[in-house]
């Protein structure tokens, strides 16, 4: 907790500065103060709540889900055979560098404006990074450990149940918690790019509306919704994961 | 109990053969040591014998079988301890066995038991990282020694240890020799070590070896720290220590 200290003290500093920044301003559709912020998530709770959140979620939870499953079968698959690595893992890098938000669009064009064009843009932006991480965990396990098993007669399926899952765990995590606020992010984004309901989508109205507060107001929600989740996950990881510092 | 017969071995990335109609054995029960200059072949010998790697000619035979046509006939220690982190103690030793199917139940008892030899059993819910270094090579080895075999591998297990670990850990070694009568491959390039602890020293001392020079230490079992004082002994070491330099 201590140690936390010296980020809470700059992050009220932060927040306090732009609160008097957006007074001296004094044009709400410019700069919005994080009070009139609050307010305004306040008085709109219960349609943020309780629609736009949801659907949101479900397209940041779908994309998630099926990056993981996709990704870690990707990344098992290619750490167990060298031709679907060589064949695999060179794309799978390249593809890192198309950007997926501006190719989004097209998706609407494809899906419409269900829910799958979203949660495709959701996966697009998650799905490399979760599968080279955990390929990356896959690889880092020692060869002297993996050769001393084998000696004890461990077939494949031993070795990766008694030693590449558990040296590829740590990282498992590491990618989830690095793909939680990604998910939400692309979620937003999609939801900006056609939708009809979403914390992107209202904040998109918004936008049109000249309404500052309210563009912010679902973005404030979208990254506590983050925070909390990837505390959850780390508060899991502690508890799963006793041995990360002597890997 | 062990012998190779005319073993040629080469890495596919070294241009040089590193033994060539390689032959010796090893009789059953015995400790031997082998000493050797570093990077001349010593742990290559263990990955030969525990079909890591396959020579390119000759056979490796246990008991006039050749080793292809076995199983468990050796357990190899490595130099770094190798315990899992995330498994506790008990998991620990228990691994090979698991691996080879042994009922829980056998696994359990065969487990508290060598812990109990080794004086640890109060250590069996802890994990490694709660342990000393020297109390993690003892662990290393109760999981060599639970793997089954008739032969063990001990790949300079104790060279990471400070100095003072390292001698309880020599005498603690024979002790346990003495116990369980396993016959024990030794490799060190600690010529001391050598001595204190086997009945036959081995030397590599060409590139590529054919054989290994054969000497046998003067000296009965149970040993003492005393008995490397003797002028034979002090003798022998400075002779072994001349032989590694040529
Ligand atoms: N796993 C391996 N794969 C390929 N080459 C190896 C391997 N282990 C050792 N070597 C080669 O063998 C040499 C060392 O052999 P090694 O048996 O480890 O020697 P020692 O144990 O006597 O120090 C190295 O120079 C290296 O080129
Ligand atoms: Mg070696």
């Amino acid at each position: 907790m201590k140690k936390n200290m010296p980020a809470l003290a700059l992050g009220i500093f932060l927040v306090l500065l732009w609160q008097f920044i957006a007074m001296g301003i004094d044009a709400a559709y410019i700069l919005p103060s994080p009070l009139q912020i609050l307010v305004k998530l306040w008085q709109l709770k219960e349609i943020l709540l309780l629609v736009h959140l949801p659907a949101t979620m479900g397209v940041t939870f779908l994309g998630l889900l099926i990056s993981v499953v996709l990704g870690v079968f990707l990344s098992v698959i290619m750490d167990s055979n060298k031709n679907i690595e060589n064949a695999l893992y060179p794309i799978i890098i390249a593809s890192q560098t198309i950007p997926t938000t501006a190719i989004a669009p097209l998706f609407v064009l494809w899906f419409g404006y269900s829910i799958w064009s979203k949660v495709l843009v959701t996966i697009l932006i998650t799905f490399f990074p979760i599968a080279i991480t955990v390929y990356d965990g896959l690889k880092s396990t020692k060869r002297e450990m993996e050769e001393l098993l084998i000696t004890y007669g461990a077939n494949k399926k031993d070795i990766f149940i008694k030693l590449k899952f558990p040296t590829a765990l740590p990282y498992f995590f590491s990618a989830i918690k690095m793909a939680i606020p990604m998910s939400i992010i692309g979620a937003a984004i999609a939801e900006w790019l056609g939708a009809q309901s979403g914390l992107g989508y209202f904040s998109k109205r918004m936008m049109t509306q000249l309404d500052g507060a309210g563009v912010f107001a679902p973005v404030v929600l979208l990254s506590f919704v983050a925070m909390i989740s990837v505390a959850i996950i780390n508060m899991i990881e502690k508890k799963l994961i006793t041995w990360r510092k002597e890997i | 109990m062990l012998e190779f017969q005319n073993v040629s071995f080469q890495y596919a990335q070294d241009k040089q053969e590193m033994m060539k109609d390689f032959n010796f054995s090893v009789d059953k029960g015995d400790f031997i040591s082998i000493i050797g200059k570093s990077g001349c072949g010593k742990s290559t010998i263990f990955r030969l014998i525990n079909g890591l790697e396959s020579p390119q000619k000759g056979q490796i035979l246990i008991d006039g079988k050749p080793i292809q046509q076995i199983k468990q006939y050796s357990a190899f220690m490595p130099q770094k301890d190798l315990l899992f982190p995330w498994n506790t103690i008990e998991k620990n030793i228990c691994l090979p066995m698991e691996l080879q199917k042994v009922p829980k139940k056998e696994q359990q008892k065969k487990c508290y038991e060598v812990l109990k030899e080794i004086g640890l059993l109060e250590y069996a819910h802890k994990y490694p990282k709660e342990l000393s270094g020297g109390m993690k090579q003892r662990i290393s080895f109760a999981r060599t020694l639970l793997a089954g075999a008739e032969m063990l591998l001990l790949d300079e297990p104790f060279s990471a240890l400070d100095y003072l670990t390292r001698v309880d850990m020599q005498e603690w070694l024979l002790q346990q020799w003495l116990h369980f009568h396993k016959t024990i491959l030794f490799i060190t390039h600690d010529v001391e070590e050598a001595i204190f602890l086997s009945k036959f020293v081995f030397i590599i001392k060409d590139s590529p070896f054919c054989c290994m020079e054969k000497i046998e230490v003067p000296l009965q079992y149970p040993r003492k720290r005393e008995d490397l004082k003797r002028t034979e002994i002090v003798e022998l070491k400075e002779q072994l220590i001349k032989k590694l330099r040529q």
